[in-house]
């Protein structure tokens, strides 16, 4: 069965996008990438401090994979979209995922400025996927505004309490005509295969594979999860049903 | 000479290019992103840029995120 990926009109190998922030040591990442089979890949972009040795991010990162800067720090869309056109201005592409941050304790998305910012990007060529709090009309109207996909949060970044926000997220899937990508809070391979059973175009894992005990298998687990709640989703689970219904046959055996 | 690098008051001895800077500070050009007075300033223009009193320059580079 064909079931091409397609963002911002290129094809997309893989349902599950990785982010880069938080592992112990950044010299696993390429193995991360290779054996969770993403090729999707988040960095952020900040200033270099002098005083102290940094490494190059995308000396980490192999070559076939599709490098989405996000804009984290950004406290409204005037700073994202400031963030954005130097992250493009280093030649890595032109994808971009906006993350407008103004709560310091929760994380949440500003979802109103992460509308404007889309739109002045996308305007500007950008391939967009924004990060949202799960709402319809804010989902409208990021795809009004040109985004390529939307990314609503499972639950708060970093937290791995899981697919929290199903209900609302499960809306945006049957709603909105772009990819939903689950971006944030998963924290378990069952939960990335619960959003992509449920039919999320793709899901975004960061903390629960860079601090787990094996970053790399963690990865591998991930990678399976979402490619077995894809069949799944792809094959349409069974009716749930009140009362038990027998799988074997019932009679014509000693009764 | 006094300039703003990357948020910080940063006093120069004489005057110099932003390419001049950078090497003055150790930067690896590969892959850095110079922003010079709120616009991003093209790695070409690097060698041709001289500093002025109260420049502000940002730079900046990737690092691991989510």
């Amino acid at each position: 069965m064909n079931d091409n990926f397609i963002i911002g009109g290129k094809e997309v190998s893989s349902r599950l996008f990785i982010g880069t922030g938080k592992f112990q040591d950044n010299r696993i990442i390429p193995e991360v990438v290779k054996s969770s089979g993403a090729q999707v890949v988040t960095i952020a972009l900040r200033r270099i401090d002098f005083d102290s040795e940094e490494e190059n991010m995308l000396s980490y990162i192999p070559e076939d994979c599709i490098i989405m800067p996000n804009t984290s720090g950004a406290r409204n869309a005037d700073e994202a979209v400031r963030i954005a056109r130097l992250a493009r201005a280093t030649g890595c592409g032109n994808w971009i995922k906006i993350e407008v941050v103004s709560d310091n304790k929760y994380l949440l998305p500003d979802n109103f400025e992460t509308i404007k910012a889309t739109e002045i990007l996308s305007n500007e060529g950008f391939v967009v996927l924004p990060y949202m709090s799960p709402d319809l009309m804010a989902a409208k109207m990021l795809k009004k505004a040109g985004a390529a996909a939307v990314m609503p949060l499972g639950a708060p970044i970093g937290t791995n309490k899981g697919l929290k926000t199903k209900e609302l997220v499960k809306i945006l899937i049957d709603e909105i005509d772009l990819p939903i990508i689950v971006d944030a809070g998963l924290g378990k391979p069952s939960e990335a295969a619960e959003a992509m059973e449920m039919g999320a175009s793709a899901v975004l894992v960061n903390t629960a594979i860079a601090t787990a005990g094996d970053p790399v298998r963690m990865g591998e687990a991930f990678g399976y999860a979402v490619l077995a709640g894809r069949k799944a989703f792809l094959s349409g689970t069974g009716v749930v049903k009140d009362f038990a219904e027998a799988s074997s046959p019932l009679t014509g055996f000693l009764a | 000479m006094n300039i703003t690098l990357n948020g910080k008051s940063t006093e120069l001895e004489e005057a110099m290019t932003v390419a001049e800077l950078l090497e003055l500070k150790r930067i690896e050009l590969d892959r850095v992103i110079v922003e010079y007075n709120y616009d991003i300033l093209v790695k070409d223009d690097w060698k041709t840029t001289l500093l002025n009193e109260g420049d502000n320059i940002e730079v900046l580079r990737f690092v691991g995120g989510g």
